[in-house]
């Protein structure tokens, strides 16, 4: 049993990709999830990007802006071009709708006209409805958002629901005599924000009315989720069978002698690799195009309708995972070193990039870190084909960072591929 | 005039020096052993005929054209130690895949192809799948792989590692073939009776430098010379005064005798007589020529490389 023991204890010590599957890979991923559920250290809520739409421009809706910026967990917007500068023009009901459903905020709030003045004069809540254009793919900046509003309208402008209420008992009951009313007038200035008094005890009933439109207006809300899901996981495993087949074509040709052959042929290591390159993106789109399939067979995946933007994301992301999986082989000195590297580097990808919780969902700098990986830009890519219908020419900053990432792995592959060239 | 002529080659691998000046030449038909012990240098000279490998210093010449690193001529083929073949194709389609990247196409491929299958002996077995196939087919189909667009030179690297008698027969005979057709073949191997019964000259290299070459006559007049090893079992132990210096008693079986004869025919009936005179009789009697083995452990020594 010692002797086993000991074997074993010797082996493990002298595999270093074990070690690393063993040991580094766990706390890797344990680094992952716990920065993207545990904010590292920011708020526990991630920060929700929210345009506003001010089309009542009362006081009580300056007031309830103020208060939303003022919240940790909002990053409030008020022009369309994110510039805060004074002479910038603010949103209106349109451009706010716009920025949600192109991808920009996932909530735009409109304050409706005539609110401030319904407020004045009720207090109570009525008054017309505030409008929260919303992207589904987040389901829960919208709740939030709501809720905020309550609290805004709540702490914002207890002065003015107390004088609304004062009006509404006026009218019914007859007016204050003139004491009440000069013990009113004392008091209603400690109800503003900021004020000695606080706000305590204000009825849940007192708050505002919200309408939530979804914007993308799906008609078919699973197959979009589905197609989701189906660029999520068909991205992370792209990788992985674009590693095990840049490993088959390159490094099993190195161990099995072909690739010296190959190399004493009509063929330069260039015309090699791009013969390995051009292979495995055929079989990479390939890949992508059934699982699609699959997913518009048997889970309403809505492929056909959205076929050309589908086909340049799955081009170019295919040639950016073959020409990655190809740097990868070229890089490592054997298969169970590819292996075990790639295993690491593809599954920390697929977390950071959004393959296995969506990063929209994650705090924002973890968002920001995605951007460093593969899989978040094709995952971007194919979000906005299917969830946000969105014409081919948009696709633009993810096909050029993907093909950029193709020239670059393709010229690495190059360059480690010189060790095995003339000696 | 040589078809291949390496001229003080010098390749070194950062502290290694893997050739040293090595110089030999390769003629019109002609079937060339290279030999040396493992770590002589021996792969490397393999590769920078091919070209795989830029020399520090010297020159490799094909046809009386210098070969330079990263570009293999095209009238070399290659068959390399490793059975260098696509597993999950059939044996045509590997050759059909390789000549085509050596620049064959339409019907001179096919041509190829049905020619080099004939030339190995895999014409029947043509459509399987290689995994089927035996270590010897793979080493026919590698060497099929190596000829198949008809180069002028081949350099086989350890042709007949790993097979049995009869494979290593047709591989052979192949190779004779090849002879015939004026294509001039360069081996290496560790098989010395092969290089021995097979090869028309032979060439010796250790430390990255040529220490010896030439016809198997050659090389045993200049090292070991052409006594004749004679061995002998009598029926009974002799005392060491009975016999003269030059014969040797074997140490754990003191029936056995050694002797190193220059003339067998005159002096081996006088050894036998003076047995008989001794009241001993023969049982066995074992003469042996030199051989290549011996040529190579006088030249290399016996102490492992490795």
């Amino acid at each position: 049993m010692r002797t086993l023991l000991r074997i074993g204890w010797v082996n493990l010590r002298r595999d270093r990709v074990g070690q690393a599957l063993t040991f580094l890979l766990p706390i890797i991923f344990f680094s992952i999830f716990a920065s993207v559920f545990g904010g590292q250290g920011e708020s526990r809520t991630p920060s929700i990007r929210v345009a506003i739409v001010d089309e009542d421009r009362s006081e009580l809706s300056r007031r309830m802006i103020a208060a939303l910026q003022k919240e940790a967990g909002l990053r409030v917007r008020l022009t369309g071009d994110d510039d805060p500068a004074p002479t910038s023009v603010p949103l209106d009901r349109s451009a706010g709708e716009r920025l949600v459903r192109e991808g920009t905020v996932p909530v735009t709030v409109v304050i409706p006209a005539g609110l401030g003045a319904a407020f004045g004069q009720t207090g109570f809540g009525g008054g017309p409805a505030l409008t929260v254009f919303a992207d589904p793919s987040d389901p829960i900046a919208p709740n939030m958002i709501s809720g905020l509003l309550q609290k805004a309208t709540m702490t914002a402008a207890p002065d003015l629901m107390m004088e609304g209420g004062i009006k509404q008992f006026e009218s019914h009951a007859g007016t204050l005599t003139p004491e009440q009313r000069a013990a009113v007038d004392a008091w209603l200035p400690r109800l503003k924000p900021g004020g000695a008094g606080g706000s305590n005890g204000v009825a849940p009933s007192m708050g505002v009315t919200v309408n939530v439109v979804d914007v993308m207006r799906s008609d078919d809300r699973r197959g979009s989720l589905v197609s989701f899901y189906a660029a999520g996981v068909g991205v992370m495993f792209l990788l992985f069978s674009m590693v095990g087949a840049a490993g088959g074509v390159l490094l099993e040709e190195v161990e099995s002698g072909t690739l010296e052959r190959l190399l004493c042929t009509n063929l330069g290591m260039s015309g090699i690799l791009l013969g390995k390159w051009l292979f495995m993106v055929t079989v990479g789109i390939a890949q992508l195009t059934v699982m699609f399939l699959w997913g518009d067979l048997v889970f309403g995946l809505p492929l056909f309708s959205h076929l050309p933007g589908f086909f340049v994301m799955t081009i170019v992301t295919a040639a950016a995972g073959a020409a990655l999986a190809l740097a990868l082989a070229t890089l490592a000195k054997s298969r169970a070193q590819l292996s075990g590297f790639s295993t690491i580097l593809i599954l920390t990808m697929s977390a950071l990039g959004g393959s296995m919780f969506p990063r929209f969902l994650m705090t924002e700098t973890m968002q920001k870190v995605g951007l460093l990986t593969f899989n978040a830009w094709a995952l971007d890519g194919y979000l906005k084909v299917f969830w946000r219908n969105a014409p081919l020419w948009q696709l633009w900053p993810q096909v050029t960072v993907l093909l950029a990432l193709t020239a670059a792995f393709l010229a690495g592959a190059r360059l480690f591929a010189r060790r095995w060239e003339a000696a | 005039m040589p078809v291949l002529t390496i001229s003080s080659a010098r390749k070194a691998f950062g502290k290694v020096l893997a050739l040293d000046g090595a110089s030999f030449e390769l003629h019109q038909g002609e079937l060339l052993a290279l030999l040396g012990p493992n770590g002589a240098g021996k792969t490397t000279l393999i590769r920078a005929i091919t070209g795989r490998v830029r020399l520090d210093g010297g020159e490799v010449r094909v046809f009386d054209r210098v070969v330079h690193g990263g570009q293999t001529p095209r009238e070399l083929g290659i068959v390399p130690q490793e059975v260098a073949i696509y597993p999950l194709m059939t044996a045509r389609e590997n050759l059909r895949a390789f000549g085509s990247l050596h620049g064959l196409t339409g019907q001179q491929l096919t041509d190829q192809v049905e020619w080099a299958l004939r030339r190995t002996g895999l014409t029947d077995r043509s459509a399987e799948p290689i995994k089927q196939f035996s270590g010897g087919m793979r080493r026919r189909l590698n060497i099929a792989c190596g000829i198949l667009h008809r180069p002028r030179i081949v350099l086989l690297d350890e042709p007949t590692v790993g097979v049995d008698p009869q494979s290593r027969d047709h591989i052979y005979d192949v190779l004779g073939e090849l002879r015939a057709d004026g294509i001039s073949l360069l081996l290496t191997t560790h098989h010395l009776e092969e290089a021995e019964a097979r090869c028309s000259r032979t060439v010796i290299i250790d430390h990255g430098k040529v220490i010896a070459s030439g016809t198997l006559a050659e090389l045993v007049d200049r090292t070991v010379g052409r006594h004749r090893l004679v061995t002998l079992r009598t029926d009974a132990p002799l005392a060491q005064g009975a016999l003269p210096a030059t014969i040797e008693i074997d140490q754990v079986d003191p029936r056995v005798l050694r002797a190193r004869l220059s003339d067998v025919a005159l002096e081996l009936p006088e050894l036998l007589s003076r047995l008989h005179g001794a009241g001993r009789a023969v049982e066995d009697v074992d003469v042996r020529g030199p051989s290549l083995q011996a040529v190579f452990i006088h030249l290399t020594g016996r102490e492992l490389r490795e």
